[in-house]
């Protein structure tokens, strides 16, 4: 069944596997999450949980979010996010969510903001080739062609300059090397979204075998 | 739960996880220094020791990531043998000989051969 929990990425390092090869890892501060809403399919016309990650003071939440809080008898929460899954029945309101819903081996997606780039010339933002720098050649960075000379337009899509980053981006089919409840840490293989400290939502694999 | 010191608590945790990993039983050694390897190979389901004796010529990096390279001539022919610190694939390092030289990373010993190629003996 599918399942998510919230997270803050703390950063990179690398551990060795039993055969002694060195694996590139993200650590997440996973959890505890607690389950603030059920999400019911003749209530809501979907089923998801919707969970709390992160306690905060209270004189940081609003008024409505104070009560929508205190209906589901927990302290206030910084991020509320939902999880789509079907089998709502297996969760309480109130109850924990813990790292270790994840078993090492697992395959999950992982979802985030990337690091903003600002506004990123065609070569960084989609790959393009650069020109000569030098040997006369006065085409360095520039975006080159546009379009053919014919339709005297440019077309919808042609990929220019622009802002780059900062979007909310999705890893698909990353692995679960190592779980540590006692620490709430999930310890995943390869890179993850975002910088240090930012949100992250950890479900599993939609695709995996 | 971190909460107002998250970012000092966060960095503390990443070292925490590397800590553990950090291998202590291992001697101290330098560059110039003469050390045999124990490695741990992997046949099928059988392992073996094999050991891997030769010069340190460098030493790089700090903490979980840091290697060092391992140079012989086996053969006549030269190998370099670049481990990571705390691998456990490492069984043991034993320094045979300390040696005594002046720079840091010794790649000049490649293009040197014989008696050129020795290093003196640090006591």
């Amino acid at each position: 069944m599918s399942k998510g929990i919230l997270g803050k990425k703390l950063g990179m390092t690398q551990i060795f596997s039993e055969t002694g090869k060195a694996i590139p890892v993200t650590v997440i501060e996973a959890g505890p999450c607690i389950v603030l809403q059920k999400k019911v399919p003749n209530q809501d016309g979907y089923s998801a949980i919707q969970i709390g990650f992160e306690e905060i003071r209270e004189s940081l939440v609003n008024k409505p979010l104070k009560g929508h809080f205190q209906k589901a008898h927990v302290k206030p929460l910084r991020y509320i996010r939902e999880v789509r899954t079907g089998d709502v029945d297996n969760y309480q309101v109130g109850q924990e969510i813990k790292a270790d819903i994840f078993t090492p081996g697992e395959l999950v997606d992982i979802t985030g903001i990337s690091k903003g780039k600002g506004f990123a010339g065609s070569i960084k933002r989609h790959g393009f080739h650069r020109g000569p720098m030098k040997h006369g050649s006065k085409y360095h960075r520039g975006s080159g062609s546009l379009a053919a000379k014919g339709p005297a337009r440019v077309f919808k899509g042609r990929r220019l300059p622009g802002h780059m980053g900062a979007e909310r981006v999705t890893i698909q089919n990353l692995e679960v090397v190592r779980v540590d409840a006692e620490r709430n840490l999930l310890i995943i293989k390869g890179a993850v979204p975002g910088t240090r400290r930012s949100l992250l939502v950890v479900k599993s694999a939609v695709k995996g075998k | 739960m971190a909460e107002e010191k998250g970012e000092k608590y966060s960095v503390d945790l990443i070292q925490a996880i590397e800590q553990e990993q950090m291998r202590r039983d291992l001697p101290d050694f330098r560059p110039g220094d003469t050390v045999k390897v124990h490695v741990k190979v992997k046949e099928g389901n059988r392992e073996r020791i094999q050991v891997f004796e030769g010069a340190v010529i460098r030493r790089r990096g700090g903490g979980m990531g840091s290697t060092f390279t391992v140079r012989r001539i086996s053969y006549g022919v030269a190998v370099e043998r670049t481990f990571p610190l705390h691998s456990p694939a490492i069984g043991d390092i034993e320094v045979v000989r300390r040696g005594r030289v002046r720079r840091a990373r010794l790649y000049y010993l490649r293009d040197r051969v014989g008696k050129s190629a020795r290093i003196k003996e640090r006591r």
